[in-house]
């Protein structure tokens, strides 16, 4: 699987057997680097808090995949995946998360806050929610500039109690911008559940009242999550206004690293931990006549192998010096800025 | 020719716009209606309403999608139909585009200016006469800005427009159409974190900003001719980068200094310039550092109220009165 197959023109569909691979390969990669992360948390190399996506690979890879170069991504604090599958070099997101010199932030700022806009994804801050009226503003620039591309927007079912997240969707539905909603409904905002979070079962109903459509779909099943995506990107992009799709899913981990998420029950997370998004597209593959357990073991080479060569660039490269503290803050030498 | 202060804002836009077709304006009212105090008078017409976007009443939008166009290199102007409802944006400026090019490594800009109607005076009440410059001067990764004269509500815009990070444009309401000025037709722009000397004296400096300038220059009249005192007046214009040479160089000059501005006393920008002066300019003082601003109240609505808590001319010239005989 080489990265080439990644690549796509704009509007070209992918030759879907090879890029089936891909996106097992990314979803792989996910959870290999998530995994790594909370290992490394651990050890003490990555200090600050970790929120990890496990278990909610599917929705990464199923809403980026289909995404075009220029396109704009405001991930969520959980949504590492948003970074690789957008082709953010592993060694600077693993940087980043270290506070080393190289990460997308030069150690400014922790975890996932740091963004990447050359390759369209908006580093958020910790205000959840606060990001949704950015990418509306992204759509903006895109309408204005006759571009013909979308902004995504990632919240979870928590985020979604903030008043941010009405006001973006209810700018978008009047201009009937181009923007994607991406709800991850995880069903804790923290160790709040769900029912104590909103009287309706469904994120996806508030769209309506916005005056666009919401979709519900399996967050954990990658086919569900991509064809969906797909389908509703090609509206957006052709100019029918925003969408919403809602990924029912559920994170393995707790809120962050520090938190045993004592307040789930242990049930719960034994029936959700069946629903997990890997093997369930290993079945998938399965089904299509693959030789998983050879594709399992060539991917997981490989993932080791970037894992590796990322925490060992991470770890080899150094910490920013003290008095960069200072730096980034304005434009290195605004023309209005002149001194007497 | 000569234009009001608020004429001055418009014609900034106006310019701007026409300059650049990355410029554009957004808020509540800003197009049909020209704004609530007319500022985009016209612009509507103008540059059609892909340029002069009317919103929601949604601060928080307003200000975020300006973060999310600016990021990809547009220039919106946003308008807060008053600054007092600028604390409902208050997390997009401070948390969202401030820090936005520093967590982004450097690799990001967010050229964006904020309008804020701000300021007393006109029987606002509480929630039409804040001054809240303060909650963003300690903020880093923003400019902030406070014209007091026609030219510079001109100057300033257009430097801030044109400018690579967030700026929040404090506009005084009162000054909107009770300032006027001639002004040079066609384009100049005021440079950004410089203050401007409005007045030489030796006797002792007034450092202020915004809507309480004109006061001072008046009280400053007054004491000329009623106690021959000479008093400098320096008008700082920029909050944020401020001007630090220019504070301590009137403060070294004269050794006393009356800061004066609307905001309320506790907290408000003065207790910096204070503390300027303080930290670098003690040995050259003949007298404390005096503040006059308003009272630690809200901005109370009944006429007797306002005029207890607000600065005025009278308060600023028994102010320097007894900064003068200290």
């Amino acid at each position: 699987m080489p990265e080439a197959q990644t690549k796509r023109e704009a509007g070209e569909t992918a030759p879907r057997v090879e890029y089936e691979l891909q996106l097992y390969y990314w979803m792989k990669l996910i959870r290999a680097f998530e995994e790594r992360v909370s290992r490394l948390h651990r050890q003490n190399k990555i200090f600050g808090g970790v929120y990890s996506g496990a278990g909610q690979e599917a929705i990464c890879t199923g809403i980026c995949a289909p995404l075009q170069p220029g396109d704009f991504v405001a991930p969520l604090h959980r949504d590492l995946g948003v970074f690789l599958v957008r082709g953010v070099e592993p060694g600077r997101l693993m940087a980043q998360l270290m506070g080393k010199e190289p990460g997308l932030s030069r150690g400014k700022d922790s975890f996932l806050h740091g963004g990447d806009l050359e390759r369209g994804v908006f580093g958020s801050t910790s205000m959840l929610g606060s990001s949704l009226p950015v990418a509306v503003g992204a759509a903006l620039k895109f309408r204005m500039k006759r571009e013909n591309l979308i902004a995504v927007a990632f919240f979870g079912e928590g985020t979604s109690s903030r008043g941010d997240v009405h006001e973006a969707m209810n700018f978008a539905g009047v201009h009937k911008l181009p923007v994607l909603f991406v709800c991850e409904n995880n069903r804790y905002a923290y160790s709040t559940p769900l029912e104590k979070q909103m009287a309706i079962d469904d994120v996806a109903d508030r769209a309506a009242a916005y005056g666009f459509a919401g979709h519900v779909v399996s967050g954990n099943d990658l086919l569900a999550v991509f064809d969906l995506t797909e389908r509703v990107t090609k509206r957006i992009r052709a100019g029918g206004g925003p969408e919403m799709i809602e990924c029912k899913t559920y994170r393995f981990h707790g809120h962050s690293e520090h938190d045993a998420a004592l307040y789930r029950d242990k049930d719960e997370l034994l029936q959700w931990e069946s629903r997990d998004p890997i093997p369930l597209y290993e079945f998938y593959l399965e089904k299509r006549g693959h030789d998983v357990k050879r594709i399992r073991d060539e991917t997981d080479a490989r993932t080791h192998q970037v894992l590796q060569a990322a925490v060992e660039f991470a770890e080899q490269s150094p910490y920013p010096k003290p008095e960069e503290a200072l730096e980034d803050l304005y434009a290195a030498s605004p023309s209005t800025d002149g001194r007497r | 020719m000569e234009i009001t202060y608020i004429q001055g804002i418009n014609q900034a836009l106006r310019e701007e716009m026409q300059r650049d077709e990355n410029v554009f304006v957004m808020g509540e009212d800003v197009g049909e209606l020209g704004g609530a105090f007319k500022a985009t008078d016209g612009l509507l017409a103008a540059f059609g309403e892909e340029r002069v976007i009317d919103t929601p009443i949604a601060e928080a939008l307003i200000v975020g999608a300006g973060v999310g166009a600016a990021v990809l290199g547009m220039r919106p102007v946003v308008e807060m139909q008053f600054a007092d409802f600028i604390s409902c944006a208050f997390d997009q400026i401070v948390n969202m585009a401030a820090t936005l090019r520093y967590r982004h490594g450097g690799h990001a800009s967010c050229p964006l200016v904020i309008r804020a109607p701000s300021g007393a005076g006109v029987h606002g009440a509480l929630f039409h006469s804040q001054n809240p410059e303060a909650w963003f001067t300690r903020v880093p990764g923003l400019k902030v800005l406070a014209p007091a004269t026609v030219y510079d509500a001109k100057g300033l815009l257009k430097a801030a427009i044109r400018d690579d990070d967030p700026v929040v444009y404090f506009e005084h309401k009162r000054l909107y159409r009770s300032l006027k000025d001639d002004i040079p037709e066609g384009d100049f722009v005021v440079p950004i974190g410089v203050a401007e000397l409005r007045q030489e004296g030796t006797d002792l400096s007034i450092i202020t900003y915004g809507g309480t300038l004109n006061q001072c220059l008046d009280a400053v009249r007054i004491v000329a001719k009623e106690d021959r005192l000479s008093v400098e007046v320096l008008d700082l214009r920029t909050l944020l980068p401020v001007d630090r040479e220019a504070i301590l160089k009137t403060a070294r000059k004269t050794g006393k200094v009356l800061v004066v501005h609307e905001d309320r006393l506790t907290g408000g920008f003065g207790a910096e310039v204070a503390a300027i002066i303080a930290e670098h300019a003690f040995e050259d003082l003949d007298a404390p550092v005096r503040r006059l601003a308003a009272l630690d109240a809200h901005t109370a609505f009944s006429p007797p109220l306002e005029e207890y808590i607000l600065p005025n001319t009278n308060k600023i010239v028994d102010a320097i009165r007894s900064l003068a005989a200290y």
